[in-house]
């Protein structure tokens, strides 16, 4: 496997370097990201992180509209407690802080110490776990946090920046979630560039279905198939779920690896499938958004959205990863 | 057990996991996402270096700067579960260190990952390979056991517990999502912990065998 890099050791640092010094508006400190414009007073910090590897969620998320600084963690790996504890701190402007956690076990635990130790600055979170791929729930650490953290991060951002009070984004930050499901399909495996070799082995003819955003195998491998099938595949686990009506907001992700033409193929799918059960996609988003290094896939991510929700979808955003109306 | 032991035993642990990352990587890749043989790499090595640049003065600081370094430098699941249990292991260590006291120690730890973790015995994950240590640990002590012969039932008993994960379906952290399909392999954090236990049986055969001469 062939990777554009330096060292394995290195890639993260190096990452954020290269981002600092293409986007001026962005200030990269300690392993922190954060907007060069720092805390204005009154507002709601937005705080969010994860594992390095699923750019740009979360670093190029930063910016006006949407999170106030993120925390990178390694490849694959949740950021520790001090890189969080920096970030509250430094964007708190009097009004509290909302930490946007994904459901996975090692960001649960790191955000969860921050927030205690973090007892100088009000801080609510907000679980992120918005997968069906994940049955059985009961029994295991719930679903997994995947693309509706974007969702999240954008429509409380907005919030956020109309200097709504931490409770009220909160709350909305919430009830995206709760209105959100996702389902992912992967093609091929994807390499870290620590390990040097794909995380699994998937021959030419067959794909993972309900994949997360690490590299981890998903529920079940099944032969390969069309656009088509394979659209329909994920759209019914999410239908299934959470049954599609109304208006909607659908994100078409890339994995990393896929071409936007093919990006596009499924989006056709998945908005047939969407009018085909009597609802409508009103917003709507394709391309490389939460990703997972270099795997090919896809995942679909749908949010009932409602007038509020929308609006909060139309403000302006301005960020290296997602920019309108500004 | 004095200050010097700890220090060994973390060096030691750190000289295991080195060379075994590649395998507990693959045990990682299998059911979550490969970076578990890594992540434990770069935390011991930390916490060695943090050892020599803050030589403990008790061996309870050796325990409490070990797990604060883990915490603030894995980051994952495995640093906050790990970096917890040698924290609450310090908290809970008297000076001088008995072999009771060190199994009472030892079972405050294995409460801390299981009170942060939600996990229980049977759900594939370090606890399966701690909770049989400490109970061997405990049952050594009730014995009257050397520490040697203690430690080397609590290795054994970490070691079984580990591979005993191999036939169980995950229900906690990242391997749960594979359902059934984590069944068949060995969980990687039970495969770590019972490298840091086969390490504390290594420690106290050195110890015995200084005795010796």
């Amino acid at each position: 496997m062939k990777k554009l890099i330096n060292t394995a050791q290195s890639v993260v640092d190096e990452a954020l370097s290269g981002m600092a010094a293409a986007h001026p508006s962005l200030r990269v400190h300690e392993r922190v990201v954060y907007r060069a414009s720092g805390p204005r007073a009154g507002k709601v910090g937005l705080v969010s992180g994860g594992g390095s590897g699923h750019e740009p969620l979360h670093a190029g998320f930063v910016g006006y509209g949407m999170l106030d600084a993120a925390c990178p963690g390694e490849v694959f790996t949740s950021p520790v407690p001090d890189q969080i504890i920096e970030a509250t701190r430094a964007v708190d402007g009097g009004a509290g802080v909302l930490h946007i956690v994904k459901n996975y076990t090692g960001d649960v635990l790191n955000f969860e110490m921050a927030a205690e130790l973090c007892d100088d600055v009000e801080v609510a979170s907000v679980l992120v776990d918005d997968d069906v791929a994940v049955e059985d729930s009961l029994y295991t650490a719930g679903r997994r946090g995947t693309g509706a953290t974007l969702f999240v991060e954008k429509i409380a951002g907005a919030l956020a920046e109309q200097g709504a009070p931490l409770a009220e984004v909160a709350r909305v930050a919430a009830e995206v979630d709760e209105r959100s499901r996702s389902f992912g399909i992967a093609l091929t495996s994807c390499t870290t560039p620590a390990a040097g070799k794909p995380t699994f082995d998937l021959p030419e003819g067959e794909v993972e279905l309900g994949i997360g955003i690490h590299g981890e195998p998903g529920r079940r491998r099944a032969a390969m198939a069309s656009a088509h099938e394979l659209a329909t595949v994920a759209m019914e686990a999410i239908h299934g779920d959470l049954p599609l009506a109304g208006d909607l907001l659908v994100m078409v992700n890339g994995m990393g690896g896929t071409p936007l033409m093919e990006l596009y193929v499924t989006f056709a799918e998945v908005e047939a499938f969407v009018r085909g059960k009597g609802a409508r996609v009103t917003r709507s988003l394709v391309g490389n958004y939460v990703t997972s290094l270099d795997m090919q896939g896809f995942s679909v991510t749908v949010c009932r959205l409602d007038d509020e929700l929308t609006r909060l979808w139309d403000a302006p955003v301005d960020t290296p990863g997602l920019r309108w109306g500004r | 057990m004095d200050i010097g032991f700890f220090v060994t035993w973390f060096k030691d642990a750190a000289e295991q996991i080195r060379l075994r990352r590649d395998h507990l990587t693959e045990l990682d890749a299998a059911i979550g996402d490969a970076d578990h043989g890594v992540n434990l790499d770069r935390g011991f090595t930390e916490v060695c270096k943090a050892l020599e640049d803050w030589p403990p003065t008790a061996p309870a600081q050796a325990l409490l700067t070990a797990g604060t370094t883990l915490i603030r430098r894995v980051g994952g699941a495995s640093g906050p579960l790990y970096g917890s249990a040698f924290r609450a292991m310090g908290k809970a260590l008297q000076d001088p260190v008995t072999l009771p006291g060190f199994a009472a120690a030892f079972e405050a730890g294995v409460v801390a990952v299981q009170r942060l973790g939600k996990a229980a015995p049977g759900d594939k994950t370090m606890i399966d390979a701690l909770a049989p240590a400490s109970r061997a640990l405990t049952a050594a002590t009730q014995e009257g056991l050397t520490p040697y012969e203690a430690f080397h039932r609590a290795a054994v008993a970490a070691e079984e517990g580990s591979r005993a994960t191999i036939p169980m379906r995950a229900r906690k952290g990242r391997a749960s999502y594979l359902g059934e399909r984590s069944v068949g392999h060995e969980d990687p954090g039970a495969a770590s912990s019972a490298l840091i236990l086969g390490a504390l049986a290594g420690v106290a055969v050195k110890e015995a065998t200084k005795e010796v001469d």
